[in-house]
C-alpha cells in the first residue's frame, strides 16, 4: 500500500480511471436489459416500433391496464406468492431438522443420505414433471396450488438442508453439551438452542427457496391451466400469435420480475453469502 | 471420524429429525420416478390411454399396452435425441468457460482497491441478472434481439449497416440464447470467485505483489489455489443447471428455428406434452437422469479428491 502511494502519479491515475470505466461497464451490462424492459413497458407502441430506440418518451400506463385485463395478472401474482410462501415454510419445517441431524449426529448411511439430498439438485425437472403430471391428473390435483407446493419441495428441501447443515456445523458443540447437563433432550436442544443460533443461515435458505419457487416455470407450465397459474406462466402467453405487443409483454415481465428483483436487492448481502457459502470452503 | 464410537443417545434421535424430510422427498421425488420407469415400458400415447382406478389407492392403473424396451430402443435409433444432447453439451462447453473467464475478470475488478462506492454498487448490480425470473429473461432477450426493433440491431445497423434476424437464423439464434445465458450467470461466477479472492490472506498477497510486478503471476501462483474450490463448485452447479435449462430458451425461441436451439429439456418436454408420447418421453427422461447421476458422481469424486 505505502509503496504504491509513493509511486502515485499518472500511471496510478490512469489505472484508477480504467478501473472506474470497467466497473461502470459491468454495471451497465447487468442492469441495461432490466432498465430496457421497464422503460419499454411504459412506452406506446409507436415509440417501441420506431427504428431508433427512444430513450426519452411520454410514459403511459396503458400497457399495464391492457395486460392485466387480458391475462388477469393480479391473480397469477397472488398464486405465485401463496405457492412460494407455503413451499418455503414447508421446506424449512422439513429441512432444518434434517440438516441439524446431519450436522450433529452420527448415524448409518449419513453420507449416502447427504449425497441423495444434494443430488436432487442435479435432477432435471422434466424427469419429475412427466410422471407428476400423470399422477396429478389421476388424483385430480392438476391446476391446484397444492400440487405446485408439493413438487417445489423436490428442489427446496435440498437447498434448506445444504445451507443449514453448514450453519449448524458452525455452532459450537459445547453449547449442546451444556444444554444436556441442563436436562434438555435432543429436540429441546434443537428447538431452544440450535435453531435460534442458526437464524442467519435459515434466512438465507428461505430467501433462496422463495426466489427459486417464484421464478419456476417448467412445473407450473405443465401442471397448471387457469386457476393455479403462476406469474412466470403468463410470460408464455405471448408465444403464439403473429403480432407482438411489446409494451404489454414488457409490462407483464416487469410485474413478474420486479417484486423479486427488488426483494433480492434488499437482501443482496444474504443472497451473495448463500451463493458463495457452499462454494468457497 | 467418530464412526467407530457412535453416541447411542444421539443416533436414535437422528431418525426422528431426518424421517420427515426423507418421507416427503420419497413421496414427491422417488415415487413419481418409479412411476416414470413403469410408464417408460409402455406404449403410452396420452390421448389413447384410459385410467381404471388405483392399486391400494396409490398406484394408478392404466390400460396402455406394455412394450418392454421398445421406447428405449427407439431413443437410440432416433438421431434427434442424440442431437439434442450434443447441442446441450455444445452449449455447455461454449458458455461455461466464457462465464468463468468473464467472471474472473469481474472478480478481479471487484478485488482491486479504489472506487469504493462503485465497487459496492457493482456487487448489488450483479444480483439483478440472477434474480430476474428466467421466463422474463427470455422475453427481454426476444426484445433485445428483435430483428426490426431490437436495440442490438440498432447498434449493428449504425456500425455495419446490417440488421440480421437473430431468432430466425439457426446459428444466430444459438448465439442469442448463449448471450442471455452468459449475461445471466457470469455474475454468479464473479461473486463466487470474488469471495474466494477475499479468502487470500492479505499479507501473502502483498508479499507476492512486492515480489513480482506481473499481476498474472500473482493470480496464477497465489490467488488461483484459493479459487479452486469455488471453480469446482461453479462447474458442478452450472453443468447441472445447463442440463436442466428450459425457461429462458423456451420463451426466447421455443427450441426453434427448426430444432437449432432445442436443448435436451425442451426436446423431452416437446415429446411428452406436444407430441403426447409419454412412454418415449419418460424413457428419455430416465436416460437423462442416468446421465445426470453419472456426471454428478464423477464431479463429486473430483471434488472430494480436491478437499
Amino acid at each position: 500500500m505505502a509503496k504504491s502511494h509513493f509511486k502515485a502519479g499518472s500511471a496510478l491515475q490512469r489505472s484508477h480511471w480504467g478501473h472506474f470505466i470497467l466497473l461502470l461497464f459491468v454495471i451497465v451490462v447487468c442492469v441495461f436489459p432490466f432498465y430496457w424492459m421497464v422503460t419499454t413497458s411504459f412506452k406506446e407502441q409507436a415509440a417501441i416500433l420506431s427504428s431508433t430506440p427512444q430513450f426519452i418518451f411520454r410514459p403511459t400506463l396503458d400497457n399495464y391496464i391492457t395486460a392485466d385485463q387480458k391475462f388477469n395478472i393480479g391473480a397469477c401474482l397472488l398464486n405465485s406468492l401463496i405457492v412460494a410462501l407455503s413451499t418455503t415454510a414447508l421446506s424449512l419445517i422439513l429441512g432444518t431438522p434434517a440438516a441439524y441431524a446431519i450436522a450433529r449426529f452420527e448415524f448409518k448411511a449419513k453420507k449416502d443420505l447427504w449425497f441423495w439430498f444434494i443430488s436432487n439438485r442435479m435432477i432435471s425437472p422434466i424427469v419429475v414433471a412427466l410422471p407428476f403430471f400423470l399422477l396429478a391428473r389421476q388424483f385430480k390435483l392438476l391446476d391446484t396450488q397444492l400440487v405446485l407446493i408439493l413438487i417445489y419441495l423436490t428442489f427446496n428441501v435440498p437447498i434448506v438442508v445444504w445451507i443449514c447443515t453448514d450453519q449448524f456445523r458452525n455452532i459450537p458443540k459445547e453449547l449442546d453439551e451444556a444444554a444436556t447437563l441442563e436436562g434438555y433432550n435432543s429436540f429441546g436442544i434443537f428447538w431452544r438452542i440450535a435453531l435460534p443460533l442458526a437464524v442467519p443461515g435459515i434466512a438465507v435458505s428461505a430467501i433462496f427457496s422463495f426466489i427459486f419457487s417464484w421464478n419456476e416455470l417448467l412445473y407450473a407450465l405443465v401442471l397448471t391451466r387457469t386457476n393455479a397459474k403462476t406469474a412466470p406462466v403468463v410470460a408464455t402467453s405471448f408465444l403464439s400469435g403473429y403480432e407482438t405487443p411489446w409494451g404489454q409483454i414488457m409490462a407483464t415481465g416487469t410485474l413478474v420480475a420486479l417484486p423479486v428483483i427488488i426483494f433480492s436487492i434488499i437482501v443482496s448481502r444474504q443472497l451473495v453469502r448463500g451463493l458463495t457459502m457452499g462454494a468457497v470452503k | 471420524m467418530n464412526a467407530n464410537k457412535p453416541r447411542k443417545t444421539y443416533s436414535t434421535g437422528a431418525f426422528f429429525f431426518v424421517a420427515p424430510a426423507v418421507v416427503v422427498l420419497l413421496a414427491v421425488g422417488i415415487f413419481p420416478l418409479l412411476f416414470a420407469v413403469g410408464v417408460s415400458f409402455h406404449q403410452f400415447l396420452l390421448p389413447k390411454v384410459h385410467w381404471s382406478g388405483n392399486f391400494l389407492g396409490v398406484w394408478p392403473i392404466y390400460d396402455a399396452p406394455i412394450s418392454w424396451f421398445d421406447n428405449y430402443i427407439a431413443i437410440f435409433q432416433d438421431d434427434s435425441f442424440r442431437d439434442a444432447l450434443t447441442r446441450t453439451f455444445l452449449f455447455l462447453v461454449i458458455n461455461l468457460p466464457l462465464e468463468l473467464v468473464l467472471g474472473l475478470g469481474i472478480a478481479l475488478l471487484l478485488h482491486q482497491q479504489g472506487n469504493e462506492f462503485l465497487r459496492k454498487f457493482c456487487r448489488v448490480a450483479l444480483v439483478v441478472p440472477m434474480a430476474t425470473t428466467f421466463a422474463v429473461v427470455g422475453l427481454t432477450g426476444r426484445l433485445l434481439f428483435d430483428g426490426n426493433y431490437g436495440v442490438l440491431n440498432y447498434i449493428l445497423s449504425l456500425v455495419f449497416h446490417s440488421r440480421p434476424d437473430w431468432l430466425a437464423d439457426p446459428n444466430l439464434a444459438f448465439f442469442a440464447i448463449s448471450v442471455m445465458e452468459v449475461w445471466q450467470w457470469t455474475p454468479f461466477c464473479a461473486l463466487v470467485l470474488f469471495s474466494s479472492l477475499t479468502m487470500v490472506p492479505p499479507e501473502i498477497e502483498e508479499a507476492a505483489k512486492l515480489e513480482t510486478a506481473q499481476w498474472w503471476q500473482v493470480l496464477w501462483r497465489v490467488q488461483l489455489p484459493f479459487m479452486l474450490p469455488g471453480i469446482t463448485a461453479i462447474l458442478i452447479l452450472r453443468t447441472a443447471d445447463i442440463l436442466k435449462l428450459f425457461d429462458v430458451v423456451y420463451i426466447m425461441t421455443k427450441g426453434g428455428p427448426g430444432s437449432a436451439t432445442e436443448l435436451i429439456s425442451l426436446f423431452v418436454q416437446r415429446i411428452g406434452f406436444r407430441a403426447f408420447d409419454q412412454g418415449v418421453a419418460c424413457a428419455q427422461a430416465i436416460v437423462l437422469l442416468i446421465i445426470a447421476i453419472v456426471l454428478s458422481r464423477i464431479y463429486i469424486r473430483l471434488v472430494y479428491k480436491e478437499v
